[in-house]
């Protein structure tokens, strides 16, 4: 297969980007990071600088892959990371975009790699229960129910990638506080603390990403399906405080 | 090679289910107002090293963590699938601390200690409660209460899951209480850094030179001990399923600074992998081992139908070879055991799926009959995540034909050699998770990696590192020669990987070649003549290597081609190392089966007399001349048997 690729170059945060056009030819089993990986071995080779782009588990979990790819954050098929999206998917469009994220709380780093810290901040303002390590009590002292233990391992499920922000018209962080809330609060062992919703949208606010206007793009994207009911709950958690 | 004083862990003595308490409370503790005085460097923010910098600075210390990855949330304990066990006895079928402790001894085939892992047994149900109180979602009963499974290798229900992504849910858990601790200024945190040396001051590691892979600027940072949580080496072989990432960099510089590394060559092959479909693939996807629980696994008994539609192949046709080898544990028989089995009939011509040099390296993984039995719903439920993800790499639907699997590189029980307190060889050094060698011997029990992780760093790291501590009066900071030096030779080096004098491959090309060498010969089995050839290929391929890697970019910047190129660096030197462990131990157990020594089954056969003692390697000053140190193993509540699993 032939690809005419249109990749995001950006020397730092400062720098101007452009597209850099590159043709080559891939099998169709190839994953898109191993089309980006032999790209980069021509560039090496060639005396050039590789392509930069975050990626790391490559099995769809870790969450570091974040490529906008025509114009879809991790690229055309649902419900999958980018790492996961294979050139046999793209059988019918022999020209590609790829860019990275794009919110002004995830600046480009280096090309295709954006800096997503601003999720580790949202978590350390209160995205945590906090038990000190060895005074748990007996785990089954405390039973959960299973639909009710099910709805907090769907919202559990967020691996932190940040396309419902790429894709959100506001560039709004508010799926993933959504789904560690609605992870946490459904549980009884994280129920007590109130504070949680509003610590952590004043943190995603001082980050600078948008507010929620309900546009359900992020429900469209997330490739773990984090549903936008788990907004829902946050905004109930927040109006019962 | 020679050999001088076997080595001591220091276990404690006595009665088997009291050692750790005992010991702990033989353990010195730092009382509260003093702790804030103390300084405590962890490297690498997985499961050890999350739960370990969380309980370290919960209670006091200053902790400062290290990641090469964006966020400590993207360690690869992250893509652990299966499970983690416990020995809770929740399914009332017997089990046990003994039970657990034994399972795990005779998985490892008698080359763990037995002081490490009745502690890690023991400590396993705390870990469970630990994870809950935190949130962790694993899956429940309809009664409420936590629901468990049975796992390769084990006869009881002990594993307790959260769908197939319990890693994730259990690092989630440790990276929130660690986040806690950033956000109270407990932890000072630096992702996107990468270890490069080892301080050591006056013998002892006082501090680490970390590269900051954003800007390129090295720095030296101090504290008062250093702790390595920094995973395993696996990606020495190129593809396996580790992530990308995953590297031996930190542990083979602690090596090169006195750090006695353990049992190289004990590599874990999974059995349940998606197989490679061609040359330029870049790494293989784990199917957690929890699908045999209901598949059943096969190949075609005609080489002839091997090409076949395997929905064509019949009953009477079909090789259920894992039932019909070990009728007792079926599809359900350790990893080693599978793997081999499953390489065994591959080269008997009997594999299916891609042909990879010439052979078809697969077998079928069936899940028609439970779909049958159990209903497609029930089966949907239990794997259904798996299934998508299968179907996602191969575009084929498991539940329309059976999966395609093969064994690949999957963990590595080897790594720095600790004591019972964790801490290496080298004074104030310590080691945490998969990067220490001490509780799964030669082959880990499925299930047991996230355990070790956590009990490492949530239960035993905090007391052993507090001894430490408190026997040490808090550094004081100054201009050490030693930092200078540190910073000096890690400059260099970066020097050197950009400055080859005939620039010619990528980091990659060589990391395939190296991996090529190491699967081939260091692989599931190995031979006397394989692994020399295997070490005088890796020797060549270095000197390459250094002759002509070819790195574009420049070191004061991010640059990802050179972070590779470092990390294929020592991937080259440990290489070699794990060939050597492989050639001088003279007898097969676990995942290491020198076919010298088999039995007419083709099982590993053990030598117990002359082999059941740790090889811990001391770097001389010269990679080719390692010299071997031994810990010899004493079995004292368990005797040896043969690992039978017919």
């Amino acid at each position: 297969m032939n690809f005419i690729l249109h990749i995001w170059r950006q020397a730092n945060s400062q720098a101007k980007g452009f597209f850099e056009k590159h043709e080559l030819e891939v099998e169709a089993e190839s994953s898109f990071l191993e089309m980006l990986d032999a790209l980069n071995e021509r560039l090496i080779s060639l005396g050039k600088e590789a392509i930069v782009f975050d990626h790391d588990c490559r099995e769809g979990i870790c969450g570091s892959c974040s490529l906008v790819i025509n114009g879809e954050p991790h690229g055309r098929h649902r419900a999958t990371t980018t790492c996961q999206q294979y050139m046999r998917d793209y059988q019918d469009q022999n020209e590609l975009w790829i860019e990275p994220w794009r919110a002004t709380a995830f600046p480009v780093i280096k090309d295709l790699m954006v800096d997503r810290s601003a999720f580790d901040r949202i978590i350390q303002a209160d995205g945590y229960i906090p038990v000190r390590t060895g005074a748990a009590p007996e785990a089954n002292t405390q039973p959960v129910a299973k639909p009710l233990a099910d709805k907090a391992f769907d919202a559990a499920t967020c691996i932190g990638c940040g396309a419902c922000v790429a894709v959100c018209p506001n560039a709004s962080a508010t799926l993933f506080i959504a789904a560690k809330v609605s992870h946490l609060s459904s549980l009884p062992q994280g129920q007590l603390d109130h504070k949680r919703p509003a610590k952590m949208l004043a943190r995603m606010e001082a980050e600078g990403f948008g507010s929620c206007s309900n546009y359900r793009e992020c429900e469209r994207i997330c490739p773990k399906q984090i549903r936008t009911d788990t907004i829902a709950t946050l905004n109930k958690l927040l109006s019962q405080r | 090679m020679t050999e001088e004083q076997p080595l001591d862990s220091f276990s404690p003595k006595g009665p088997l289910e009291q050692r750790w308490t005992q010991h702990k409370y033989n353990l010195r503790v730092v009382s509260p107002a003093n702790r804030k005085r103390y300084r405590v460097i962890v490297v690498g923010t997985g499961l050890a090293g999350a739960s370990a910098a969380a309980s370290l600075a919960e209670m006091g210390y200053q902790v400062k963590t290290f990641c090469f990855q964006d966020s400590p949330r993207r360690a690869h304990s992250i893509a652990a699938q299966g499970g983690i066990n416990a020995a809770k006895n929740y399914h009332n079928d017997g089990d046990s601390v003994w039970r657990l402790f034994y399972d795990m001894i005779k998985g490892g085939d008698f080359r763990s200690r037995e002081s490490n892992v009745f502690r890690l047994a023991e400590l396993s149900t705390s870990i469970i409660d630990q994870a809950v109180a935190q949130g962790v979602p694993f899956a429940r009963e309809y009664s409420g209460y936590l629901a468990n499974r049975s796992f390769g290798g084990a006869q009881v229900s002990r594993t307790f899951y959260a769908r197939g992504q319990t890693g994730q849910q259990l690092l989630l858990g440790a990276y929130q209480a660690m986040s806690r601790q950033v956000a109270e200024g407990h932890i000072e945190h630096f992702s996107r850094s990468e270890m490069q040396d080892l301080i050591k001051i006056d013998g002892k590691a006082k501090g680490i030179v970390v590269r900051d892979l954003l800007t390129g600027e090295l720095r030296s940072h101090l504290a008062d001990c250093v702790v390595l949580c920094t995973g395993g080496y696996s990606n020495a072989f190129y593809l396996s399923t580790n992530a990308k990432g995953c590297n031996t960099s930190a542990i083979w510089r602690a090596h090169k600074h006195g750090a006695l590394f353990a049992n190289p060559c004990f590599t874990q092959i999974h059995p349940t992998c998606i197989p490679q479909h061609g040359e330029l693939q870049s790494k293989l996807t784990l199917m957690s081992e929890s699908l045999r629980n209901d598949g059943r696994i096969w190949a075609p008994k005609n080489p002839a139908d091997c090409g076949r539609d395997p929905r064509d192949i019949m009953e009477q046709d079909r090789d259920y070879f894992l039932e019909r080898m070990y009728p007792a544990f079926g599809n359900l028989v350790p990893r080693d055991i599978a793997s081999r089995a499953v390489k065994h009939i591959c080269d008997e011509g009997h594999g299916v799926g891609y042909e990879i040099n010439g052979q078809k390296l697969g077998v079928y993984l069936d899940f028609a009959n439970a779909i049958k039995e159990q209903g497609a719903d029930v089966i949907n439920e239990k794997y259904g995540n798996l299934f998508d993800m299968y179907q996602r790499i191969t575009s084929e639907d498991p539940t329309q034909q059976p999966m395609r699997i093969y064994p690949a590189v999957h963990y590595t029980m080897g790594g720095l050699w600790v004591d019972y307190n964790l801490m290496t060889s080298v004074d104030g050094l310590f080691a945490g998770g998969e990067a220490n060698f001490s509780d799964h011997g030669a082959n880990r029990l499925g299930a047991s990696a996230l355990m070790q992780g956590l009990a490492d760093g949530y239960f035993i790291l905090p007391a052993t590192v507090s001894d430490y501590l408190a026997r040490q009066t808090p550094l004081v900071d100054k201009d050490y020669p030693e930092i200078k030096q540190a910073l000096q030779y890690s400059q260099s080096r970066l020097h050197r990987l950009l400055n080859a004098p005939e620039p010619t491959h990528t980091p990659d090309h060589f990391h395939r070649r190296l991996g090529k060498i190491l699967w081939d010969h260091c692989g599931m089995a190995r031979n006397e003549f394989a692994l020399k050839q295997a070490i005088e290929e890796i020797q060549q391929l270095r000197e390459q290597f250094w002759l002509e890697i070819k790195v574009s970019g420049n070191d004061k910047q991010l640059n990802q081609t050179l972070e590779r190129a470092g990390r294929v660096a020592d991937f080259m030197e440990l290489g070699e190392l794990m060939c050597i462990d492989a050639l001088s131990r003279e007898e097969s157990c676990g995942c290491h089966a020198r076919v010298e020594h088999l039995t007419a089954n083709g099982e590993v056969q053990r030598r117990d007399n002359d082999f059941g003692f740790v090889s811990a390697w001391q770097f001389t000053g010269d990679v080719v001349q390692p010299k071997l140190v031994k810990e010899p193993l004493h079995f004292d509540f368990v005797s040896p048997g043969i690992r039978n699993y017919q």
